[in-house]
């Protein structure tokens, strides 16, 4: 029992692992602090930024993974080889980009409004960084499970566009200023039908929470995930997304061949930095918000009871629940990055549309699929209240 | 004291800072774009206010409502019309000014005594936290549905009302040829010929 307990105490200053009620960090976390002698406000108020840190660096290095696969992945779409010389596979090309990014100049164009200029990346990528607070990678695996969860991601990104347009705006150019434009419509146009296809998922499941979201999508393994009963949800979810994150084929805000890089036209150094690590955080993040809408969270595809049953251990075993939650990390972070590999799939091998064919696609024809959508899924729940979350 | 409760009054006290502040630069400053952008800021401090109240999801519908759609709209509008025009001098600017600013001080004289002499029910009823959300729409959709619905009716007809304001007039045969009208002739040609000119 006392190894035991070490190897949680281990487990806890790693990474925040825990699944179900049977292993708590937080308060292990406090009873150790209050061990030393500390009160529990005090032991409090040093557990909070733990779990903050640790995920704004798991976003940082989801970036990291997300540009080298981007590189890796361009190459291979164009047969060529990609980044090979900055350590193994060019995994470090990344890490080389984000140096220079940091050591180039910062330039202020002259006749740019400095203040308004440096503002708008970081209210581009706050909200981007914020959002990650509803993400669980596990059952108490995550910052703070708010009761509004989803309803929160939602709110925070419709401020990026107050960002993009800041940042259009202060640069003093005509390209900048037209690209914020576009992004901010753009992303104003596409916040609505992906709003009505979350809350078709909210509808089944009788909740904002990300987590009980997750949880009454792994009752029976991967056949009860909501991509099976919400196929067109899904489609409509992972094309506005796309959007969201400005991805070809909807990277009209910055389309090189027309508005030379749209409001990122005139920043450099880090301010550009900004911008970038924005886009990147947000893509993981749309994925991994698909992976926890559609496709199950950290459920693995096997219900994890079952399968510690089979094998003769008790679910309640610190065992399981150590290796249960490993599971569950690794499963999250696999279903996202997959979906991460079809959005570069998809970038270097679509063309761009127009932006009346993307203003087309998003108010004729996502929004009354999803508004559809929506009312088909409140008759099959009055319909079939077992099957559908009645 | 403790850590929350002291926690709690810094965050407040913020947050007032900001929105007292943040509010006379909405109204004081003359370029209107910085308005604009401190009017978002002021709506997110009031955000920030909500969730020390315990109503979160009031809080993130403030953000969604308030900053993401009425002032992006604003800043939208604002950014059209990105015209720099030389404005006129006003006649009696200065009479103008101290007469709304001694309106405006009125009117916070009489807020203020009515904060004064009201006696407020201390401490307010216990925040019910999450389940507010489903309080909320229960309300919605009992003994508030009236009202509800009205507002939903008032925005469809103001929605109706831009469509009707930005749309142009179109005939429904081309003056002429006489040919009928099909979508891809006014799709194609934005000709002359087809605005209907006594319309507009």
């Amino acid at each position: 029992m006392q190894l035991n307990n070490e190897m949680l105490t281990f487990i806890a200053s790693a990474s925040p692992v825990v699944v179900s009620n049977g292993i708590d960090l937080e308060s292990s976390f406090i009873n150790a602090l209050e061990g030393l002698g500390l009160s529990t406000q005090l032991a409090h108020v040093f557990w909070l930024p733990l779990p903050m840190l640790l995920v704004l660096a798991a976003a940082l290095v989801g970036v990291l993974v997300t540009v080298w696969l981007e590189r890796k992945i361009s190459a291979s779409a164009q047969q060529r080889i990609g980044p090979e010389y900055a350590g193994a596979l060019g995994v470090l090309q990344p890490m080389a980009d984000g140096l220079k990014l940091l050591l180039k100049e910062d330039v202020i164009p002259a006749r740019a409004d400095g203040l308004l200029f440096t503002l708008g990346p970081i209210l581009v990528l706050v909200p981007v960084i914020l959002s990650w607070l509803i993400v669980p990678f596990g059952q108490n695996l995550l910052i703070s499970n708010v009761g509004v969860g989803i309803f929160l991601w939602i709110s925070l990104s419709s401020i990026q566009p107050i960002g993009l347009l800041m940042s259009g705006y202060a640069s003093n150019n005509k390209y900048s200023l037209l690209g914020g434009l576009r992004a901010a419509a753009q992303s104003i146009s596409y916040e609505i039908p992906l709003a009505l296809s979350v809350l078709a998922i909210v509808m089944m499941s009788n909740s904002l929470s990300t987590v009980d979201i997750v949880e009454q999508q792994n009752v029976a393994g991967f056949l009860s995930w909501n991509v099976w009963r919400q196929p067109v949800g899904f489609l409509i979810f992972w094309i506005c997304a796309l959007a969201e994150c400005e991805r070809l084929p909807f990277d009209l805000p910055e389309a090189e061949e027309e508005l030379v890089a749209g409001y990122q036209t005139e920043y450099a150094g880090m301010k550009f930095a900004l911008f970038y690590l924005g886009s990147y955080i947000n893509l993981v993040l749309s994925a991994l918000l698909v992976s926890i809408l559609y496709l199950g969270g950290w459920g693995f595809p096997f219900s994890v009871e079952w399968l510690a049953t089979l094998v003769g251990q008790s679910i309640d075993s610190p065992l399981v629940q150590v290796i249960a939650a490993s599971v569950g990390i690794v499963m999250t972070v696999l279903k996202a990055y997959l979906l991460v590999f079809l959005a570069i799939l998809l970038r270097w091998t679509t063309p761009r549309v127009r932006i009346d064919q993307l203003l087309d696609l998003g108010w004729k024809f996502l929004l009354p699929i999803s508004l559809v959508n929506l009312l088909f899924t409140a008759a099959l729940k009055l319909a079939f209240p077992f099957a559908f979350g009645g | 004291m403790n850590i929350a409760t002291s926690t709690e009054l810094f965050c407040f006290l913020v947050l007032a800072t900001v929105i007292v502040l943040g509010s006379l630069g909405v109204v004081l400053l003359s370029n209107i774009v910085y308005s604009a952008f401190l009017l978002g800021g002021v709506f997110m401090a009031v955000a920030g206010l909500y969730l020390l109240l315990n109503a979160s999801f009031v809080a993130a519908a403030q953000v969604l409502v308030y900053v993401g759609a009425v002032n992006v709209l604003i800043l939208f509008a604002i950014m059209l019309v990105n015209k720099r025009e030389e404005m006129k001098p006003i006649q009696g600017i200065r009479l103008r000014r101290f007469l709304s600013g001694a309106v405006c001080a009125g009117l916070l004289l009489l807020l203020v005594r009515v904060v004064i002499t009201t006696p407020w029910n201390l401490p307010g009823p216990e925040p019910i936290g999450e389940e507010a959300t489903a309080r909320i729409g229960e309300h919605l959709f009992t003994d508030y549905l009236l009202p509800f619905e009205l507002a939903s009716v008032l925005l469809l007809m103001a929605m109706i009302g831009a469509i009707v304001l930005a749309r142009r007039e179109v005939l429904t045969s081309d003056v002429g040829t006489g040919d009928a009208v099909t979508q891809g002739l006014i799709e194609q040609a934005q000709s002359p010929f087809l605005i209907d000119e006594s319309s507009t």
